[in-house]
């Protein structure tokens, strides 16, 4: 199948020499959540601004729903809304207003029906007839992506949607992304909370210095990189590891205080009732147990890191 | 062609004006009665026929050139100046609209507007001077022409400027002067002969002189002349507006 977007060889250096984006190649297909992970000043935004038309590339090519972003402009642009990083909203106008603008400005008749839906979905009804500048910061955000949804696109960006964004709006948020998705709509999301990528996206891409270091499909990636821990609170201190203990994913913290086991969960065996009897065997004692589930986080960090 | 786009960035802009009706329609029809009251009946009264025009008819086409340039250059600036200083216009640029619609779209509303308050100013000045138009197609082809021209020019300096000083200064410093000096308050003939010369490189001399021979049939220079430049003038607003949207200058990095 053809996919959504195709990213191909592009690179982008900006007039001072610096180079945002180094030769990415990237597919994403129909229907898919795809988050884009990185660090500041990663390039994150820089990719997406540049598949959306506000920035030039310098060279490469990019396909937006089959239609090239330079010679098809009109037709990929019209595939694709955008709802970027930065809050920009016209204080003047009401919302009401503001999303028949968008509207019409991506070349659709208007459609009342439609906008309401949306202004619904968004819990922006009641406020329809607000200036903007009245509204809160999170009800400017969800002004913003009403202005995205309202030419019906098939591809929805999303730049760092829920920074500064209240648990709630959060929580809407995640379900109206899921409920895009089921109507077909490709989502490409940019976060910092990897535990927002970790709840919704199907597909992970890395990008550090302008680069791809990574795609993977998320649960394959928390399956291969991911482990589990167990710690061990030691009733007394340990100066070494007993022989009868001795293992790979076996360790005695610094201060001979802990034990930490690492497993693969996903394993049937993971060893934790054999090492249990062996310490009662051996005589050690400990006054606290806890495991924790290495998160894409830790992945992530780890990969960026490198 | 998107025309629902056009619309929608025309409609925005005329909504706009209807916002701000004190500033855009009442302010320069107020600074227009002022200019009447003083240089039409106080000054103007002791002012000999330039030509055979009464002094304070005579006036009348340079102070509706006056309002026409500085506000067709004050809307279409600070129209797309707006969303680029709040950071608005990425809606603009990532729209499936092509560059010569965005300015349908944003210069035709500030020529309208533009448009509208010459014909307001227009009839204002029936209330203080009798006065007939000679030549009323001219009349408001000139009327129409200034609006388009001078609304482009500020829709450059709206993308060139990167703040609100910037905005301001080529109105206040430069185009201020010109039309002061262009022959708004006297014929260029007044002037002594170095001046007169001089006065032949100000692109507004051309306007407000084909515009009164709108209306009188005399002017300063030929009407053919003044048309010219401001096609002149025209074109080339229109070719720095295409590089501007090729090379992306101030929008697209």
């Amino acid at each position: 199948m053809q996919p959504e977007i195709s990213v191909k060889n592009l690179n982008k250096s900006y007039d001072d020499g610096f180079q945002a984006l180094k030769d990415i190649n990237l597919d994403i297909s129909r229907g898919e959540i795809f988050a884009l992970l990185g660090p500041n000043g990663a390039g994150k935004t820089t990719l997406i601004s540049i598949i959306c038309g506000l920035v030039n590339m310098s060279s490469g090519q990019v396909l937006a729903a089959g239609n090239d972003i330079i010679r098809d402009y009109r037709k990929a642009r019209q595939a694709i809304g955008l709802v970027p990083q930065e809050l920009a909203t016209d204080s003047f106008e009401t919302v009401w207003a503001a999303v028949s603008f968008s509207r019409g400005l991506f070349g659709k008749p208007a459609n009342p029906a439609h906008i309401e839906k949306i202004l619904k979905a968004l819990s922006l009804w009641d406020k329809r007839n607000n200036h903007i500048m009245t509204l809160s910061g999170g009800m400017k955000r969800r002004v913003m992506i009403a202005k995205a949804l309202s030419h019906e696109p098939r591809i929805l960006f999303l730049d760092e949607p829920t920074a500064g964004v209240d648990v709630e709006l959060r929580r809407d948020m995640w379900a109206l992304v899921r409920q895009l998705r089921e109507s077909g709509v490709t989502i490409i999301l940019t976060t910092h909370y990897i535990e927002e990528a970790e709840e919704m996206a199907d597909r992970i891409g890395v990008i550090r210095q302008g680069e791809i270091i990574l795609v993977e499909d998320k649960n394959r990636l928390m399956n291969k990189l991911g482990k589990k821990e167990l710690r061990l609170q030691l009733q007394n201190k340990l100066e070494f590891l007993p022989p009868e203990l001795a293992a790979e994913s076996l360790e005695l913290s610094e201060s001979g205080h802990e034990l930490i086991y690492t497993f693969n969960a996903q394993h049937e065996q993971t060893g934790i009732a054999r090492l249990l009897r062996t310490l009662g065997d051996l005589g050690i004692e400990y006054r606290d147990l806890k495991t924790r589930e290495s998160s894409l986080e830790d992945i992530f960090v780890g990969l960026v890191r490198q | 062609m998107n025309f629902y786009g056009v619309s929608a960035i025309y409609k925005f802009e005329m909504a706009r004006m209807k916002r701000t009706l004190m500033q855009s329609i009442l302010s320069p029809v107020i600074s227009t009665c002022l200019y009447f009251v003083v240089f039409g009946s106080a000054i103007g009264a002791r002012m000999g026929d330039i030509g055979d025009v009464p002094y304070g008819a005579f006036i009348i086409p340079g102070l509706v050139m006056l309002s026409l340039l500085m506000h067709s250059i004050s809307n279409a600036s600070f129209g797309i100046y707006m969303p680029k200083f709040s950071g608005t216009v990425y809606e603009v640029l990532s729209a499936p609209i092509s560059y010569i619609e965005v300015i349908l779209g944003y210069v035709g509303a500030a020529a309208t507007k533009s448009v509208i308050l010459g014909l307001i100013i227009l009839a204002t000045s029936k209330f203080f001077v009798d006065y007939s138009i000679l030549h009323p197609f001219w009349m408001v082809s000139f009327l129409v022409l200034t609006s388009v021209t001078f609304s482009l020019f500020g829709f450059i300096i709206g993308i060139w400027a990167d703040n609100f000083e910037k905005l301001q200064v080529v109105p206040m410093m430069i185009v201020t002067p010109l039309v002061f000096l262009g022959g708004t308050f006297y014929s260029i003939d007044m002037l002594p002969e170095v001046w007169q010369t001089i006065s032949l490189f100000n692109p507004v001399v051309y306007l407000i002189s084909g515009f009164r021979w709108a209306f009188f049939g005399v002017s300063d220079v030929h009407i053919g002349i003044s048309l010219l430049m401001t096609l002149g003038f025209l074109t080339a607003c229109l070719v720095t507006i295409s590089w501007i949207f090729k090379t992306g200058y101030k929008l697209r990095p």
